[in-house]
């Protein structure tokens, strides 16, 4: 598997990151290796066989519809990098 | 050439649940920004969602009243993008088996009955709040919205007018109101529309569609369409061809516009969410479910009309709102008098309510009180104008009947001799104070006899029978 | 009292033999002192811990009965949310991240009487097999510190052979309590997934996760296991019925039958490892169990499989560290965009960038199908060949990594081969198995070897009864590193 830049810038953008240059380098290469090493599942003729996405078939895990168990908004914001007293504070998101 | 609109909606419906869809906190509207909010519903790291009962049963009732398939295993995944208002990064929704499948709803526009196909309805958690401050340039985020339960009601493109469009989500709302499960503010969000739209010739397969948000109300629903479907049909007129995007509706300008310009559609990378566990609905839950399932609106006006003797015409006015079935119901219940119930709802209700800009759903008046008034009337206890006056002032002020048809003498006087002394008594002044009426009465105006029949009444204050004085009055003008 | 097992030490405190505050004492000066060599440790909290200690000595006079771990100092990974602690797993994205809940293990720690000393050293988000790339540096392995303790949670296991806790809780996603145990010396336990609660355990791949007791032995494992384990509220994947019961659930298994995976031997394998492990098999043959071998099914499979479905989850649990609700800011970032990108290219190492942007890989729209659904598919086939597997045997017997511990920075920049030595780990987390990883001997260089038994679903009580058995008989688990001797 060939991780060209364009498949790589997508990839960047996907997961929100920006690499430097030697990290693109890198993880191009490195990513191409590790594809190229995950190919061999496409040997494994797996037609028909269902997903398990979890290890178990258990069902069924609810809470009863009861309200409570909200935190005081200052521990809510305690780790925030910008707030004010009241809300976490972002750069403007519309332009 | 002959244009045809192709119209499929998503409709969110917030569900009224007292806590969100996987945590303990509060659903309600508003609130100081970031007070209903606890480390699950702000995607602390670590924390895990732990499903609500009761939008799993929500959802499944919405589903059973659009005729539905339910998924008895259906799952959630995980829905992946940035933004601020997502404080996890990903909306826990349902794309590979969401809980409905395959309904349809009924609804009658442009004169004539159509089946609009539900695709499908999923469970998913709604987003925060991001307020623009103007003076710092910046944004604040308030996660209270942040895992309020939404069901996404998702059409076939089966609509092909606004009138259609209208007619379905009136009658959506309708539907999630008797069942009790959304309040349907659509000016609180708790019920948003996106319109797909796209243009094509008559029986050639569907064009390009566009993607409308921002509709905040039925009215913007109904301009949106229009104005979207002229943009597409001119360009299509013009051999230009139309951009698969998102478009936001400007409401006060009239107009849409382009909101992601990014050429591809976004890449959301569903996945089963690992963190919860399917659902399954077995036959005793989905049974006890059915039995949950409350009269709807089109049962009800069929059953007003045929049990109660109420008319056609007021049967759909009193279906319209829950909240006013619901006062119907309570009246004639009370009262022991359906039709009297349905004439007061009708009328004077409804006169109120626009008199005083009460909206329908905030309807909550004193019931009792009501049905005292629509048993006194109807036992011809008060007069027609004592009983409206009363109503008026149980409505407005919150008065309480009784003592206000005591204090301003409005039950009506029996027939004894000291009533028949007083009526005597204003009938001859009505006659000596009106000849020229009397005159006309005489000389064959009917209509003078109203005039006068009023005039008596009034002089009798709220009390007055009006038989007593109407054959009073006949009999003082020789008949 | 560093030779007691954390099991006697509670007993000598209960016999009052030991003060809490003594052994907290006592145990936080010998991190003090050794830990400079080993950086095992990222957070001491020694006045929360002499504090809770005179706390719990009150209750134990008191006369409260308490756990049988009652007054032993315990550390977890550093992946694991304590209240007011900083929980940064051991990355700059998380740096000074101080949760406003405490983890449910670490509740159920605290009703047991066990005083919390500190957070432990890994593999940044827990993504590695030698604990060498976090924020807070390598931990060192304590038998030859120019070696790597092992990971992700080599502090954890490092700190317990070195004699710096009594015992520690870790977490296992792919091998990362087993193959640390294996490096060190040390016994883990990998709990059935479902067994214990994740509330609180910051996600690396959530259907994968499982947090674990490691102790110098499998009595200590058990004792932990059983104060942790149990249903939880908060954790909807968290479905055990009866929670593991220590020590009710610890007899000792005879008889049993168990199988070994021929081909797990074959290519790949250092000799000293294989010829370590096999030595065990004859053990419990030696012991009356049977042994027979058989071929693992799906074996080239199981690590792409793991790698793929690990790295999706991770790719979306990952992104909700933005810089805007907790941990690092880029401080130069003014818009939007700049915020998350920056803050999130700088706050992660490497390897995490490298899980993230495989994660995005295989589920973006066009690959979605070649690779994850192709996983989950083999992860179906993998559990149905336990499942088989089961019906023959009680446990499976393997080796743990195929290799012992390797040099600091050796590996480092290969990703293929590190991720490789994780063949004979992943499988057991793809299928939500319990499995002890305990030592079975040294190679030629002196490090420890170990091995682990793999057992069906809820089965914990079996592999404990096995090891213990294993235990009684052999003596590697009781060797104490050079680094872990007394403080000097």
């Amino acid at each position: 598997m060939i991780i060209d830049g364009k498949l790589l810038e997508y990839l960047e953008n996907l997961s929100c990151l920006t690499l430097s240059d030697g990290e693109k380098e890198r993880l191009s290469a490195d990513l191409g290796e590790i594809l190229s090493f995950m190919e061999r599942l496409g040997e494994l003729d797996a037609a028909g066989v269902p997903e398990r996405s979890h290890p178990f078939d258990d069902v069924n895990a609810f809470r009863e519809d009861e309200a409570g168990g909200s935190f005081d908004r200052s521990l809510i914001l305690r780790n925030a990098p910008e707030k004010n007293g009241e809300a976490f504070i972002a750069p403007k998101t519309v332009e | 050439m002959n244009w045809e609109t192709v119209i499929g909606l998503e409709v969110h419906a917030e569900l009224s649940t007292s806590s969100k869809i996987f945590c303990g906190c509060s659903t309600a509207f508003g609130g100081e920004p970031n007070t209903r909010v606890c480390p699950v519903c702000a995607g602390f790291p670590g924390t895990l969602p732990k499903l609500n009962r009761a939008v799993v049963e929500y959802a499944v009732l919405v589903g059973l009243a659009l005729n539905c398939e339910i998924t008895r295993q259906c799952k959630f995944d995980r829905k992946n993008y940035f933004y601020p208002d997502l404080p996890k990064a990903y909306q826990v929704s349902q794309l590979y088996a969401p809980i409905c499948r395959n309904g349809r709803l009924d609804v009658r526009a442009d004169g004539e009955e159509k089946s609009i196909g539900i695709r499908e309805i999923h469970m998913e958690e709604d987003a925060g709040k991001l307020i623009h401050d103007a003076r710092s340039g910046k944004t604040f985020m308030d996660f209270n919205r942040c895992g309020v339960p939404l069901i996404e009601i998702v059409t076939h493109p089966d609509l092909r007018t606004a009138a259609q469009v209208i007619a379905y989500l009136e009658k959506l709302r309708e539907t999630l109101l008797y069942l009790g499960v959304c309040d349907c503010k659509m000016q609180e969000g708790s019920l948003r529309a996106d319109v797909n739209l796209s243009v094509r010739q008559a029986g050639s397969p569907p064009g390009t569609r566009t993607e409308m948000k921002n509709l905040n109300s039925f009215r913007a629903i109904a301009r949106a369409i229009d104005y979207e479907t002229k943009r597409q049909t001119e360009i299509l007129r013009e051999g230009g061809s139309v951009l698969q995007e998102t478009r936001r509706w400007d409401d006060e300008k009239g107009f849409s516009y382009g909101m992601r310009s990014k050429e591809n559609a976004p890449d959301y990378r569903y996945f089963p969410e690992p963190d919860l566990l399917p659902v399954e609905i077995d036959d005793a839950w989905l049974n006890a479910l059915e039995k949950r399932l409350p009269e709807l609106a089109h049962q009800k006006r069929e059953r007003y009309v045929k049990d109660c003797g109420v008319s056609e015409k007021e049967a759909v006015i009193i279906t319209a709102h829950k909240n006013v079935s619901d006062l119907f119901e309570t009246l004639s219940e009370l009262s022991g008098s359906p039709v009297e119930s349905a004439h007061l709802v009708t009328g004077e209700i409804m006169r109120l309510l626009n008199q005083n800009n009460i909206l329908p759903e905030e309807l909550s008046p004193d019931a009792r009180g009501l049905a005292f008034l629509v048993r006194l009337v109807s036992e011809g206890k008060i007069n027609r104008n004592a009983y409206k006056e009363t109503v008026e002032a149980v409505f407005v002020r919150g008065a309480d009947p009784e003592k206000y048809i005591a204090e301003n003498n409005l039950m009506m006087l029996a027939d004894d001799e000291e009533a028949a002394v007083a009526v005597a008594a204003a009938v001859a002044a009505v006659l000596a104070e009106n000849p020229g009426a009397k005159a006309d009465y005489r000389a064959g105006k009917e209509k003078a006899f109203g005039f006068l029949m009023g005039q008596v009444m009034k002089k009798l204050g709220g009390s007055g029978n009006p038989d007593t004085a109407r054959k009073s009055l006949k009999a003082a003008l020789g008949e | 009292m560093f030779d007691l097992s954390a099991t006697e030490l509670s007993a000598a405190i209960k016999a009052k033999k030991i003060s809490v505050t003594e052994a907290v004492s006592a145990y936080i000066e010998r991190v003090e002192k050794n830990d400079k060599t080993l950086n095992a440790f990222v957070t001491v909290s020694k006045e929360n811990a002499l504090a809770r200690a005179a706390e719990v000595q009150r209750r134990i006079d008191g006369g409260e009965a308490l756990s049988p771990l009652a007054g032993v100092p315990v550390a977890v990974k550093d992946n694991i949310s304590v209240k007011g602690v900083e929980t940064a797993c051991a990355s700059k994205t998380l740096g000074g991240y101080v949760p406003v809940f405490s983890a449910t293990v670490v509740e159920r720690l605290e009703q047991a009487g066990m005083i919390i000393m500190g957070k432990l050293n890994m593999d940044e988000f827990a993504m590695g097999g030698s604990s060498e790339t976090g924020a807070r540096g390598a931990v060192h392995n304590p038998w030859d510190v120019s070696r790597v303790a092992g990971g992700s949670s080599g502090g954890s296991a490092a700190a317990v052979v070195s004699g710096e806790i009594p015992a520690a809780l870790g977490s296992d996603t792919g091998g990362s309590i087993r193959q640390p145990c294996s490096f060190c010396g040390a016994t883990g336990i990998k709990p059935t997934y479902g067994s214990v609660s994740r509330y609180g355990l910051i996600a690396y791949a959530s259907s994968l996760d499982q947090i674990g007791p490691i102790g110098r032995d499998a009595d200590d494992c058990a004792a932990l296991l059983s104060v942790i384990s149990g249903a939880d509220e908060k954790d909807s994947t968290c479905v055990i019925k009866k929670p593991f019961d220590f020590p009710a659930d610890c007899p000792s298994a005879a008889g049993l039958k168990i199988g070994v995976p021929r081909n797990y031997f074959g290519a790949g394998i250092d000799e000293s490892v294989k010829k370590a492990v096999l030595a065990a098999a004859e053990e419990f043959k030696a012991a009356g169990y049977g042994v027979e071998d058989f071929e693992m099914p799906m074996m080239d499979y199981m690590v792409p499989a793991y790698y793929i479905i690990a790295c999706a989850e991770a790719s979306s649990n990952l992104s909700r560290y933005d810089g805007l609700k907790y941990g690092y800011r880029n401080a130069d970032a003014k818009t939007l965009s700049d915020v998350y990108r920056l803050s999130r290219s700088e706050g992660f190492g490497i390897e995490v960038k490298r899980r993230i942007m495989l994660g995005s890989f295989v589920l973006s729209s066009g690959y979605y199908d070649a690779y994850y659904k192709k996983a989950l598919q083999a992860r179906y086939l993998i559990k149905e060949a336990y499942d088989a597997l089961f019906g023959r045997f009680d446990m499976l017997i393997s080796p743990v990594a195929p290799t012992s511990a390797y040099k600091i920075g050796e590996n480092v920049g290969e990703p293929v081969k590190m991720y490789m030595g994780d063949i004979y780990t992943v499988s057991v987390n793809l299928a939500g198995l319990p499995a002890i990883a305990l030592p079975c001997g040294f190679d030629e260089k002196a490090l420890p070897v170990g091995f682990q038994l793999i057992g069906s679903a809820f089965s914990e009580k079996t592999l404990v009864g096995a090891a213990r058995l294993y235990q009684s008989r052999t003596d590697f688990h009781t060797r104490r590193a050079p680094t872990g001797g007394e403080p000097q």
